[in-house]
C-alpha cells in the first residue's frame, strides 16, 4: 500500500523552477533516500512534502489525501514528521521538555490550559522511552543547546519520532558527523524507524546502500531513477549524473 | 520536591499579603499596597506574553485599561439600578472584558510574532488611546469616571470604604491570579508557549500552531490585564485615558523587564520596585522619571535578565553552599558603587534644579538634607569627583567579583553531582 504518494510535484521560487515535476510512490514500511548532487533540490523537495512551503503544482497524499496546502502542523497531526538539516531544536529548554513538547498533540493534550503538565503520566512514560532510545536519558535535565553536536542530532530525531508519526522524512541525519557517530547514528535511525515509513536525504553513500530499501536519485528537480540500492549502483544515468560526479 | 516544598512558597506569599498592611500602617502605605499588589498581576499578565511567550507588545494597558472602564461602568449601573452585586465580584467583569478585547486584537496581531508584532500592538495602542479621547461618554474625556465603591451591595458586612479593606479584597485577588498564572506556565499549553518563545517553526512541525499559542496567550493576559485594571477602578474610584495609553503601557514593560522576565516571580519584584518608586520619588524629586529611564538602561546593560535573572544566576552557587565567597567581594564592590551612586544623583538633582527650578526659586536647594547651591563651582566639583571616583574606584575592585565568581565555580565543579 502506498502511503506517501507525490504525483508531478513542481515548486517555483519567481523564475527559478527548483522542482520540476516529480512523480515518487513510498509504500509502507519501506526505507526510502532521496539522493543527489548539491542543489538537486532534496531539501526543497522535503519543505513541499512536510508544507514548509506550498507547492506550484501537482499532487502530494499522505495515506490518500491530499495534504498539499495544508499547514505544518496539520500534517504533522495527520502522522507525518519531518528533522532538518540544520538543527532545529529548542535551545533553552531542556532534552525532558524538548521531548515532552513533542508528544503532547499526538496524545491529545492540544492547547489545555486547565490541567499540569507534571501529572501526565503518559505524556512523561512516552517521553521517557524517547530519551532512552535516543540515548540521552542521562542528559534529561541540561540545556538542548549545551549538548554536543552529535547528541543535539539525536535530539532533533527524538523531537521527530516522539509524536508517533507513522511516516518520517529525515533531512540528511548524520551530515557533519564524524565515521563512529555516524555508525551510532546509523544505528539510531535503523531502530527508531522500526515499522514505520522511512523518507531520507543523505550525502553518505555508505549510509544511503546501508539503510535504504529503495533510492530515488534527484537531479535538477527531476527523478532521474528510483530503484533499489543494487540497480541505483549499476545505472548509468546515476553513474554519469551524481556517483560518478561524487567519486572525483 | 516534597508536597511541603511545593506549597511552602504559597504560605509564605499568602502570610505576607496578610501582615503587610500591618507592618506598613500608615494610610498612604496601605494605598502604596494595594497598587503594589494590582501592579504584580498587571506585570505578571504582561509576562505571559513578554517571558513566557516571547511576544514584546507595546500596548498591554489597552486592555488593563478597557478592563478598568467596563469595571467602573458596571459599577456605576450597578449602584444606579441597586443590583445586588457586591464589589469583589467587579474584577470578573474587568477580566471578562479584558479577555473579550485579548480575543479581538489578538486575532488580528497575534498571525506574526516578532518585530510585526510589537508594531501591531503599538498601533493598536494608539488607536484606542485615540479613541478614547474621541469617545467623550464611555471614556470621560480630560476628567475621566468616577464611581463610588462604598455604594454596592455590602459584602459579608463589608461596604469597603476604608482603604485597609480595599487592600485586602486586591491581595485575594492577587494571591488568586498569581497562583493561576504559575498553574498556566506548568500545563501543555504554558509549555507550548515556551517553546513558540524559543523556535516558533519548530513547534509547527511538532503538530502545534504557533500562531494558535500566541492567540490564546495573548486572549488570556488580556484576562489578567482586565482583572488588574477593574482592581485599578476600584481602587482609585476613578479611571481615565492615561491608564489606557502607551506611558502606562511603557510602565508595564518597565516591571517586568526591570524585575526580570525569565523568571516567573521577576515581574513581582519589579511590580513592587517600580510601584513603590514611582510614589515615593515623585515626591522627592521632580527628575524621578529620568531615574526611572537610567534604572531601564542600566538593567538591559548589565543585567538583561532583570533583578530575578540575577538572583537566579546565585542558585547553584546556594545550593553547593559557595554562596560565602561572594560576600566580601560584594561588599568590597558595594562601597565605591554607593558612592558613584551617591555622586550621579548629586549631579542630576544640581543639573534638574540649575536648568527648571533656579529662575524661580534661586539656586539654594537641598538634597537628603543638605544644603547646595547650584551656582557654587565647588558643590559641582563635588559632584563630580564622587561620580567619577566611585566609577574608577569601582572598575578597580570589580575584578574581584569575578575572581570570586570564578573560584565559587570551580568548586561546584569540583563538588560530586
Amino acid at each position: 500500500m502506498t502511503v506517501l504518494s507525490l504525483q508531478n510535484v513542481t515548486k517555483s521560487f519567481g523564475q527559478m523552477e527548483i522542482i520540476r515535476g516529480v512523480t515518487l510512490d513510498v509504500p509502507q514500511g519501506e526505507r526510502h533516500a532521496v539522493i543527489g548532487p548539491n542543489g538537486a533540490g532534496k531539501s526543497t523537495l522535503f519543505n513541499l512534502i512536510s508544507g514548509r512551503f506550498p507547492i506550484s503544482s501537482g499532487s502530494i497524499r499522505l495515506e490518500d489525501r491530499e495534504i498539499s496546502g495544508l499547514q505544518p502542523y496539520e500534517i504533522n497531526r495527520r502522522g507525518l514528521s519531518r528533522s532538518f538539516q540544520v538543527t532545529n531544536i529548542f535551545p533553552r529548554l531542556s532534552v525532558y521538555e524538548n521531548i515532552r513538547c513533542a508528544v503532547l498533540w499526538s496524545l491529545g493534550y492540544k492547547y489545555s490550559f486547565w490541567r499540569g503538565v507534571n501529572g501526565l503520566v503518559d505524556a512523561r512514560e512516552r517521553s521517557e522511552d524517547i530519551m532512552e532510545r535516543i540515548g540521552l536519558a542521562s542528559r534529561r535535565r541540561d540545556q538542548a543547546g549545551v549538548l554536543t553536536y552529535a547528541e543535539q542530532r539525536a535530539l532533533e530525531i527524538g523531537i521527530t519520532i516522539a509524536g508517533g508519526a507513522r511516516v518520517i522524512l529525515l533531512d540528511e541525519p548524520m551530515a557533519g558527523m564524524s565515521r563512529s557517530e555516524t555508525e551510532n547514528a546509523v544505528a539510531l535511525v535503523r531502530k527508531v524507524t522500526e515499522g514505520k515509513t522511512l523518507l531520507m536525504v543523505e550525502h553518505d553513500m555508505g549510509v544511503v546502500f546501508g539503510i535504504a530499501d529503495r533510492i530515488s536519485v534527484l537531479v535538477y528537480g527531476k527523478i532521474i531513477a528510483s530503484d533499489t540500492p543494487q540497480r541505483i549502483r549499476e545505472n548509468a544515468a546515476v553513474k554519469e549524473a551524481y556517483l560518478g560526479e561524487a567519486a572525483h | 520536591m516534597s508536597a511541603l516544598g511545593k506549597i511552602l512558597p504559597w504560605i509564605v506569599l499568602a502570610i505576607l499579603l496578610a501582615v503587610a498592611p500591618y507592618i506598613f500602617t500608615s494610610g498612604t502605605s496601605h494605598t502604596m499596597l494595594s497598587i503594589m499588589a494590582l501592579s504584580i498581576i498587571f506585570a505578571l499578565s504582561y509576562n505571559m506574553l513578554l517571558g513566557q511567550t516571547g511576544l514584546l507588545s507595546f500596548g498591554h494597558a489597552v486592555y488593563y485599561g478597557l478592563g478598568g472602564f467596563v469595571a467602573i461602568h458596571a459599577m456605576n449601573t450597578i449602584i444606579r439600578n441597586k443590583y445586588a452585586v457586591p464589589l469583589p465580584v467587579i474584577p470578573l467583569i474587568g477580566g471578562a472584558a479584558g479577555l473579550l478585547f485579548g480575543i479581538v486584537f489578538g486575532s488580528v496581531s497575534t498571525r506574526r510574532a516578532g518585530t510585526v508584532f510589537s508594531m501591531i500592538s503599538l498601533g493598536l495602542g494608539e488607536l484606542v488611546a485615540s479613541s478614547a479621547l474621541i469617545l467623550r461618554t464611555f471614556f470621560g474625556g480630560e476628567e475621566g469616571i468616577t464611581t463610588n465603591r462604598s455604594r454596592l451591595a455590602p459584602f459579608f458586612g463589608y461596604k469597603f470604604g476604608p482603604q485597609i479593606e480595599v487592600y485586602y479584597l486586591i491581595a485575594c485577588w492577587c494571591f488568586v491570579c498569581i497562583l493561576l498564572m504559575y498553574a498556566i506556565t506548568r500545563t501543555p499549553f504554558g509549555r507550548m508557549c515556551n517553546a513558540v518563545r524559543e523556535n516558533p517553526e519548530r513547534a509547527e512541525f511538532v503538530g502545534y500552531s504557533a500562531r494558535m499559542v500566541r492567540f490564546i496567550a495573548f486572549s488570556l493576559a488580556g484576562l489578567f490585564a482586565g482583572i488588574a485594571g477593574a482592581l485599578a477602578a476600584l481602587n482609585f474610584e476613578i479611571m481615565n485615558t492615561q491608564s489606557i495609553g502607551a506611558v502606562q503601557s511603557g510602565l508595564v514593560l518597565l516591571m517586568t523587564f526591570v524585575g526580570g522576565a525569565g523568571v516567573f516571580f521577576g515581574p513581582i519584584i519589579g511590580a513592587i520596585l517600580i510601584t513603590f518608586l514611582q510614589i515615593t520619588l515623585s515626591d522627592v524629586t521632580g527628575a524621578w522619571q529620568l531615574y526611572f529611564g537610567l534604572l531601564f538602561i542600566l538593567v538591559v546593560m548589565y543585567s538583561p535578565g532583570g533583578i530575578a535573572g540575577w538572583l537566579a544566576l546565585h542558585e547553584p552557587l546556594y545550593r553547593g553552599g559557595q554562596l560565602g565567597r561572594l560576600v566580601p567581594a560584594y561588599a568590597i564592590n558595594a562601597v565605591p558603587l554607593i558612592i558613584m551612586i551617591a555622586g550621579g544623583i548629586l549631579l542630576i538633582e544640581l543639573a534638574f534644579w540649575a536648568l527648571v527650578k533656579s529662575e524661580g526659586e534661586g539656586p539654594e536647594m537641598s538634597i537628603f538634607h543638605i544644603s547646595m547651591n547650584t551656582s557654587s563651582f565647588w558643590h559641582w566639583l563635588v559632584a563630580v569627583v564622587l561620580f567619577l571616583g566611585g566609577a574608577f574606584a569601582l572598575r578597580a575592585t570589580w575584578p574581584r567579583v569575578q575572581d570570586a565568581w570564578g573560584s565559587a565555580v570551580a568548586r561546584l565543579r569540583e563538588q560530586p553531582a
